[in-house]
């Protein structure tokens, strides 16, 4: 079977080199850099802009270009949060924590470098991972029926809820929001228009690319402005970014350690990327012989959580093309832009549509070739962009946005959409609630209760029987493993001790 | 200058909780419309209920942890308000919308990026047309030329 997927592999680096292709991934993550160097914009805000321009494509080149864009913008947020000091991205935050001190120690060409190394090296293994557990996640996913389907999807909307950021009773009522924004529209099993309130544009349900693109378009706008300010002027050349061979010898040992992290984390649906940093850095702490130093300007500070990300990244993929449930919000929205190309994933994509999922698995590779190439030669230029000032910025991008949505379906009434989500986003973050589980729950609710529906018709009525099927029971046991840790965690923290939440 | 903030570290998890009450309230009613079905054969009702009770319970969780959280400390200081950068970005899109239907692509470009510029503090009259003229271009060029969105330049809708 191992030989078989290499097979496939090498063909799936032939849809991968082919010109045509290739431009498309240079072209997706080029761009993505760029708007991941752009402060206030973070990868979900690049790949739903860009997402509308994909619709004239064909699939596979539209597909190979999204995920470009993706590890494009989320290696450019890195370089806004080690230079600057600007955490785009949530999962940053943690890289600020040692990229900052270094930068101002001088050092932040040395820490792009290794943040460069760890994310080649982090991502390559993900990719191994990746090939070598698809097939035979796919074999188990045939055996999965609507019981197992609800029950995994339950499962990642409750860790994705729970382990995104901030409260986790917060994050499961923003997951259960997006479910019922997920519900509006014609029910696909009866007919019957729910909460379409008469308007018939509403008949299809709410669109994803107006719901990310206000959530993470206009929200982030609204929250930013006026407050964000862009200053310092780092210059780094090209030269700055070699480390010395003491510094890659330090930082050897935690790139490994954030891969696994990484790796192990990529495998359980749900947990959101900013939490695997945050557990990278800490473990790196913890092991390390003078913690002192964290804080300060370690290198391994930076290599850490960055690795634990890229490798995070590359095997979330798995369940997003295998079992066709997300990982994170930016696997729901890749997983959306899959299904508006008329794919459907799941374990059928993997021997269906081989060449997508081979095709994707070698650009990655070659996609993550490209940035280190990009970005060694770009680095001045990135510098530069990072100071845009985002007074240009904002209103430049609300005009993409805008524009983006439109052409979608041609629809005025998207871009009224995107005002409104851009509202509703805005007063759930000011209500300290995160808002990346409702895309989560928008992308998985509809799915979630098509599911529970056969597996009640099928067992007629009998709830049970999501306990009885074994793969069904340990997911529904995990779920209630994952809520109980959290009641455990809150009781406790109650009590007085001092919680511990990533933001 | 500084008045009391609406929103404190102590209530804020008070209306958070509340607010999903409501919208979890609003959606059973809502959805009690709709045929509810039993188990076996649910109706179109059943999934927006279970999620509307759902959610009001997660309200009323957060609530609770609200009130007991009254003790904590006030830590960071809010930001100010930014009324006026908030109400030209909305009226910015909104416009986008409007003059998309009634007025075409350029207007429309000029309308939503020319607006919203207004609402930094930093960016003056001069500076927010001089962008937004830049973007009509863009948007012709790119948008209308290149890519063919589907809106006229100039036009009555």
């Amino acid at each position: 079977m191992i030989e078989q997927s290499l097979h496939a592999l090498w063909q799936g680096f032939g849809v991968a080199v082919e010109p045509h292709n290739l431009l498309w991934v240079l072209f997706g993550v080029f761009v993505g850099n760029l708007i991941g160097v752009l402060p206030g914009m973070g990868p979900l805000s690049a790949i739903s802009i860009l997402l509308p321009l994909t619709y004239a494509m064909a699939p596979v080149p539209a597909i190979l270009m999204l995920a470009g864009i993706f590890y494009g913008s989320q290696y450019g947020g890195a370089i806004g949060a080690i230079l600057l000091n600007l955490p785009c991205h949530p999962p940053h935050a943690v890289t600020c924590l040692d990229g900052y001190p270094l930068t101002l120690k001088g050092k932040g060409g040395t820490a792009l470098g290794v943040t460069m190394i760890a994310s080649f090296f982090a991502a390559s293994v993900g990719i191994i991972v990746m090939i070598f557990a698809s097939p035979l996640l796919v074999q188990i996913a045939f055996k999965f029926g609507p019981a197992e389907l609800f029950s995994i999807m339950l499962l990642g909307l409750i860790a994705g809820g729970t382990m995104s950021s901030g409260s986790p009773v917060k994050g499961v009522a923003m997951a259960v929001v997006g479910m019922l924004l997920g519900v509006v529209g014609t029910d696909p099993n009866t007919g019957v228009s729910r909460f379409t309130y008469g308007m018939t544009t509403l008949a299809d349900g709410v669109q994803l690319v107006a719901l990310a693109l206000g959530l993470f378009g206009v929200t982030e706008f609204l929250r930013n402005v006026n407050r964000l300010k862009v200053s310092g002027n780092a210059s780094i050349g090209v030269r700055d970014m070699l480390p010395t061979r003491a510094e890659l010898k330090r930082a050897f040992w935690p790139i490994v350690r954030g891969t696994s992290i990484g790796t192990l984390f990529g495998a359980m649906p749900g947990t959101g990327p900013t939490i695997t940093t945050f557990i990278a850095y800490a473990f790196e702490k913890r092991i390390s012989k003078n913690p002192e130093l964290f804080g300060h300007g370690e290198i391994a500070g930076v290599a850490a959580p960055e690795a634990s990300s890229h490798s995070k990244t590359q095997v979330d993929f798995i369940p997003t093309m295998s079992l066709g449930i997300p990982g994170d919000p930016v696997m729901a929205l890749l997983l959306g832009a899959l299904l508006i190309h008329g794919i459907q994933p799941g374990p059928a994509l993997i021997t269906q549509h081989a060449d997508i999922f081979w095709g994707l698995i070698a650009s990655f590779w070659i996609g993550n070739v490209l940035l280190v190439l990009l970005n060694v030669p770009l680095i001045g230029l990135w510098v530069k962009v990072l100071q845009v000032p985002y007074r240009y910025l904002y209103p430049a991008a609300l005009f993409f946005i805008a524009v983006g949505v439109y052409s979608t379906n041609n629809s005025l009434f998207e871009v009224g959409e995107v005002l409104v989500f851009g509202v509703i986003g805005a007063v759930f973050v000011a209500l300290k609630f995160p808002v990346a589980p409702i895309l989560l729950g928008y992308v998985l609710g509809p799915l979630v209760e098509e599911n529970f529906r056969r597996a009640m018709f099928l067992s007629q009525g009998d709830p049970i029987v999501l306990v009885q099927h074994p793969i069904s029971a340990a997911f529904i046991g995990v779920s209630v493993l994952v809520v109980g840790v959290q009641i455990y965690v809150a009781l406790r923290g109650l009590k007085g001790s001092a919680a511990i939440s990533p933001t | 200058m500084q008045a009391r903030p609406f929103l404190t570290e102590a209530n804020r998890d008070y209306y958070a909780g509340s607010l999903m009450l409501v919208i979890g309230a609003v959606t059973v009613w809502q959805g009690a419309g709709y045929r509810f079905g039993s188990l076996t054969r649910m109706g179109p009702g059943f999934f927006p209920v279970a999620l509307g009770v759902l959610l009001a319970l997660l309200g009323i969780a957060i609530a609770i942890g609200a009130v007991r959280k009254r003790s904590g400390v006030e830590t960071a200081v809010a930001a100010p308000a930014e009324w006026r950068a908030w109400a030209c970005i909305l009226i910015g899109v909104a416009a986008f919308v409007v003059l998309g239907k009634y007025g075409g692509l350029v207007p429309a470009t000029f309308a939503i990026v020319f607006i919203s510029a207004l609402g930094d503090r930093d960016n003056t009259v001069r500076s927010a047309f001089v962008l937004a003229v830049a973007m009509c271009i863009v948007a012709v060029v790119v948008f209308w030329w290149l890519l063919q969105v589907r809106l006229p330049l100039v036009g009555w809708g």
